[in-house]
């Protein structure tokens, strides 16, 4: 529990206010780069060493090859016959097989591979939605309000951090069947609005953005608390609460034991079970295995996209205290 | 410090105004209300379920499977059952074997991306942490085809250069294993250490460089353990990841036979309670592995709350 306070103190280059909290940690990555480059030729010579800079660009390209390859050749290989994928070198292009391999792979099984992705959407995308407004909204009341039980809630928080959802996952299943709710969309919905680490997240946000003249003058005028929340401090809580979508967005994407556990029906799954169910089934299903190559390729994208399109926002986020993925 | 002294009054001025009682509670109704029966719940239901088991011929009661109350025996069952305890054993192994050379890595990079010797920051640092972006399922998946001689285009390099690569191996997979963690998970560590050592303040720096450190010195007695919190933040969350381990396993098992069907407590609990018929077994399970987490989290917090107050000592001098 005393985990939490590394991760306060970290927050500490992100404490402006939202508005410009993601465009200061912009700044901030590559202000002391300008100011350090300067001053090592200006104090003379202490410009990195020539065989420092070379083992670091060797070591540099080794590791980009690492992290990279995996990925290149998850591409390549999404552009090939199943033919040509065992008879042509693995990290060259072949003949483009791409439209067709995709033209099979929506023709599978009733295109239930689209059904998966729909799925995944739908876990993920209004998952992280309504789990963001309560984690945001809990974490408000514990930054804005004192009241009784507000360090019981808090200690609740931290220590569940450190709680991994694959613990919770058997018992949950357990519960979810004596609700009757095993096999259904809820399931596997429900659970995920549970998310500790967006809740701190929220409360360092708000702790941070909500200034409490605002508040005090909101309620001089009049306005409700809820009003107040929901017009005023909402709106200074916006790159916080795209920070919480993220995260949220990514590890209900990623889940994979609850969900196994709990839906039977295959037009239920999300796109992880459904391609793992496959991978299994194409060790003796020929063909099997393009389906899976193409399918990966497809359920990487919507994240890589995200991902790179909002990076300030993820930066600022994990600056804001680490990551429970 | 003037921040918290801000916090503190502006929660006393919230208290006064009577009116808004109410208010905090109504924000957190939605959390609670779902962390009780989400969180909290389940853990009962388990807690509750291990103590029975089902009977299943119908002893006078027709046939029907009822449960019995059974006090410890689930738990006495899952200690003796060597498979179980194997999967604990190799779990920490993993752990001990993955976490230290994932955050070196992580380290490493880190302290590079933060020093004046690396070019082309942000496509090395994209790169790093693009895997980030791939599910750990799709991952595994990917990493099995990369391992498979018949597809991989690693191992017919390595057959080029006279090396038999057999990663799915009985002696190699937990190997394969690592390295598919280590990949998927190093982008996220690297980044947290990262931000925390752009948090330092720059002038230390300058005040050592004037005093004669050179780069390497100073990441060694300056940046790392400036940043000593938020590496020990990540050897806590990744140590707890690892012993939650599921994904790479269970999906690498569909292409060899080399990874036991209760190769981690996890897959243990997941076989006890589908395959194996046996919820209540599954849940004595959990609450066992819960509990070791629990126990390891309290160690290696306590470890770092030594690290930390020695690292701050040190700064302050």
């Amino acid at each position: 529990m005393s985990n939490a306070m590394p991760l306060g103190a970290t927050t500490q280059p992100t404490r402006r206010s939202t508005a410009n909290a993601a465009g200061s940690s912009k700044i901030k990555a590559k202000k002391p780069r300008k100011q350090r480059q300067p001053s090592y030729t200006a104090e003379g010579g202490e410009r990195p060493a020539l065989w420092a800079r070379s083992i670091t660009w060797v070591l540099m390209i080794a590791v980009a090859i690492y992290f990279l390859i995996p990925v290149y050749w998850l591409i390549v290989a999404s552009t090939k016959s199943t033919g040509d994928l065992f008879s042509t070198p693995g990290l060259w292009f072949a003949n483009l097989n791409l439209i067709d391999n995709i033209r099979a792979l929506t023709e599978y099984d009733g295109g239930i591979f689209w059904r998966w992705l729909l799925n995944s959407f739908i876990y993920s995308g209004v998952g992280s939605l309504l789990m963001t407004l309560i984690s945001v909204m809990a974490g408000y009341a514990l930054a804005v309000y004192k009241f009784r039980g507000r360090n019981v809630v808090l200690a609740a928080v931290m220590g569940s951090m450190l709680v991994p959802t694959t613990v919770l996952a058997q018992p949950t299943y357990l519960l979810l069947v004596q609700l009757g709710m095993s096999n259904t969309m809820l399931g596997v919905l429900l659970p995920s609005l549970v998310y500790p680490f967006g809740v701190m997240l929220g409360f360092i946000f708000a702790s941070q953005a909500v200034p409490v003249e605002i508040l005090e003058a909101a309620r001089i005028d009049g306005a409700s608390e809820a009003r107040t929340f929901f017009s005023i401090s909402s709106r200074l809580l916006a790159n916080g609460a795209v920070t919480i979508i993220l995260f949220a967005f990514i590890g209900t994407w990623n889940s994979y034991m609850l969900p196994l556990l709990v839906l039977n029906d295959v037009k239920l799954q999300p796109i992880t079970v459904g391609l793992a169910g496959w991978n299994q089934a194409s060790q003796t299903v020929p063909g099997l295995q393009t389906m899976v190559i193409v399918g990966a390729m497809i359920s990487v994208i919507p994240v890589a996209i995200v991902f790179m399109s909002l990076q300030r926002f993820w930066k600022s986020g994990l600056a804001a205290g680490g990551v429970k993925a | 410090m003037t921040k918290t002294a801000d916090k503190s009054a502006r929660v006393a001025r919230r208290a006064v105004s009577g009116g808004l009682r109410l208010a905090p509670y109504m924000f957190l109704v939605p959390f609670v209300v779902l962390f009780v029966v989400f969180m909290v719940v389940p853990i009962f239901i388990a807690l509750y379920k291990s103590f029975f088991s089902i009977e299943r011929s119908g002893l006078g009661f027709g046939g029907s499977n009822n449960s019995i109350f059974v006090g410890f025996d689930n738990y006495i069952q899952a200690f003796q059952n060597h498979e179980f305890i194997k999967s604990f054993g190799r779990v920490l192994l993993f752990a001990v074997i993955q976490v230290p050379i994932m955050l070196a890595f992580a380290l490493l990079l880190a302290l590079l991306f933060d020093s004046a010797v690396v070019r082309f920051k942000r496509f090395f640092q994209l790169s790093v942490f693009l895997p980030y972006a791939v599910p750990s399922v799709v991952a595994a998946l990917l990493w099995g085809f990369l391992y498979q001689p018949k597809v991989s285009p690693i191992v017919s390099i390595l057959s080029h250069l006279g090396v038999n690569a057999q990663f799915l191996s009985p002696d190699m997979v937990m190997w394969s294993m690592i390295n598919i963690v280590i990949w998927s998970v190093t982008g996220v560590n690297m980044i947290i250490i990262f931000s925390s050592l752009q948090a330092v303040p720059r002038d230390i720096y300058e005040a050592a460089r004037i005093d004669g450190a050179g780069e390497i010195r100073t990441a060694l007695q300056i940046k790392i353990p400036m940043v000593s919190g938020a590496v020990m933040l990540t050897t806590l969350f990744s140590i707890i990841g690892t012993f939650q381990l599921f994904n790479e396993p269970q999906v690498l098992r569909s292409i060899t036979s080399n990874i036991s069907a209760s190769y981690s407590p996890n897959m243990g609990i997941y076989q006890a309670t589908t395959v194996g018929g046996d919820p209540n077994m599954g849940s004595a399970m959990a609450i066992i592995l819960g509990l070791a987490t629990f126990v390891l989290s309290l160690v290696v917090s306590v470890a770092t709350n030594g690290k930390k107050s020695t690292g701050k000592k040190k700064g302050g001098k």
